[in-house]
């Protein structure tokens, strides 16, 4: 009787299809490589950056509050309190 | 968090040791004289210089954040009494001297020691300012810097054995650099595809041979290494030579190109082979055989059947480094959970030691490691479930002449020596 031996690599590929169903059929590809050249993307507003600056020339200047989605108008935004925003041309690894 | 080492390097002479770090600083290490009374005793490594290389940026046409870790580090040869290394981040190369002050000139006419000027009319009479000594000051200045000539991020650089150029590489293209011109730099390899969509290959790794100044080779994601001549042609978008090992397609899967993706590529001091490491082995191949490489050693082969989780947990994609000791005898790597691996490629022996303060007590032998894959476990082993993913030892160097290692954990250096006695 033969016995059909599955690798381990392979075993491990049916654990994660059943988990993430969904799972780009490219492997490994090119998902993965966009987002590796994607690292770093942060968008910032100089606009709203330079306004409130100019603005805040003769008044104390508001650091970051605890709320920091607070990034326009009064408050000065900086590129540090920018939460890091995904790109939306690169899929997460695991959606379809 | 800024502590975390991103690169570790000796000099041509194994007198220093440069780490980088995720802050954008420098550390260098300096030998120690060796003592006469302990001939037995290599000198220990003391902190010699500190200095903040990069500085984190944002380029904001891009909208692009640079981050200021230092990705690496190479010496070159000592020409004078300064030393001088190349030092980069994602996007920027810098050139820093590091030289020595141990004097000083004392006895100016016009001004005070503290560097005041003094009343010209006090001044009656005139003498020489001399050098005197002073307790030792080193410092490091950017000699050069060289900007703007990386879209992707810089993952390796190389200095050339004509000691005059050096490559800097990055996903897609490959630049040529003169230590002495920061204005231009000449592409040398773009693999840049014309549709960004079309795009299945990056470049992970790149360096320059050892002696042939013509000759270096880039590695890619997908686990192939490409030997170029800059003599054939300016841009060396076709290779000389395409090493790859063939790929049994029953084997097969959706981690095969992942853990295929080469991390680091490293020539032998000889320039007759190089050495791969891609996500469980190393490789060390003959330049002058294509098909295949003559040994593979397998770093942590029970790891293939747990890539499910080290895909989940982003572990897949660390990158480690490799290096070789000084005769090519043997090569050494790094794992999980602070172990570090050896191969011994003459007699095909291996080890596996563990970087840790926990475990080994100073100027104690290590106790090699094992692991145990599955099955009962013995006394000493170690389960694969338990190893700590977090601990990774993704950068090492090889002292060039002596059997003394650096081992960069997180946030600690290791400097190991063999027994001597």
């Amino acid at each position: 009787q033969e016995k059909e031996t599955v690798t381990p690599e392979r075993a491990e590929e049916v654990k994660l299809k059943a988990k993430y169903p969904n799972l780009g059929q490219k492997p490994g590809g090119s998902d993965f490589l966009m987002k590796r050249l994607q690292k770093g993307q942060k968008y910032f507003d100089s606009g709203d950056y330079n306004m409130a600056k100019a603005k805040m020339k003769n008044k104390q200047l508001p650091s970051a509050g605890p709320d920091k989605n607070l990034v326009t108008g009064d408050h000065i935004p900086t590129p540090q309190d920018l939460p890091q925003r995904k790109s939306s041309l690169v899929t997460s690894k695991l959606a379809g | 968090t800024a502590d975390i080492i991103s690169t570790v390097e000796f000099n041509h002479s194994g007198e220093l040791l440069a780490t980088g770090d995720k802050g954008g600083r420098v550390v260098i290490f300096q030998q120690e004289q060796e003592n006469k009374s302990q001939s037995h005793s290599r000198g220990e490594y003391n902190v010699y210089s500190t200095f903040q290389s990069h500085e984190p940026e944002f380029d904001y046409l891009k909208s692009l954040e640079i981050e200021e870790k230092i990705n690496k580090i190479r010496w070159l040869p000592q020409k004078n009494a300064a030393q001088f290394l190349l030092s980069t981040n994602d996007k920027t190369i810098k050139l820093w001297k590091i030289s020595e002050r141990d004097k000083r000139p004392e006895g100016y006419n016009l001004k005070e020691e503290d560097g005041r000027y003094r009343d010209p009319t006090t001044v009656t009479t005139l003498r020489v300012p001399v050098f005197r000594p002073m307790d030792l000051m080193v410092e490091a200045s950017p000699r050069r810097i060289f900007a703007n000539a990386h879209t992707y991020h810089i993952n390796s650089i190389s200095i050339n054995s004509d000691y005059e150029t050096y490559l800097s590489a990055d996903d897609l293209r490959i630049n040529l650099w003169h230590l002495e011109i920061t204005d231009r730099s000449f592409n040398i390899v773009d693999i840049k595809p014309a549709n960004m969509e079309e795009l299945t290959e990056v470049i992970t790794a790149a360096e320059f041979h050892p002696n042939s100044c013509n000759t270096f080779v880039y590695s890619s994601s997908k686990g192939t290494i490409r030997l170029c001549d800059m003599r054939a042609s300016a841009l060396c978008d076709r290779h000389s030579k395409l090493f790859e090992e063939p790929e049994d397609p029953s084997n097969r899967s959706f981690f095969s190109e992942i853990i295929s993706s080469i991390s680091d590529v490293k020539f032998s001091h000889s320039g007759r082979y190089m050495m791969t490491r891609d996500y469980l082995s190393v490789k060390i191949w003959d330049l002058n055989m294509e098909n295949r490489p003559v040994e593979t050693y397998q770093v942590h082969e029970y790891l293939r059947s747990k890539l499910c989780s080290l895909y989940e947990n982003d572990c897949i994609f660390d990158k480690f480094e490799c290096c070789w000791n000084g005769s090519d005898s043997i090569v050494m790597t790094g794992s999980y959970n602070n172990f570090f691996r050896m191969f011994d490629r003459n007699t095909k022996r291996d080890i596996t030691l563990e970087a840790s303060r926990e475990n080994n007590k100073p100027r104690t032998v290590l106790k090699p490691r094992k692991v145990c894959a599955s099955g009962k476990r013995k006394k000493d082993e170690i389960s694969v479930d338990s190893l700590d993913f977090n601990k990774k030892i993704l950068h090492t160097a090889w002292h060039p002449k002596e059997n003394i290692i650096a081992v960069a954990t997180t946030n600690n250096l290791y400097i190991f020596q063999d027994k001597t006695n």
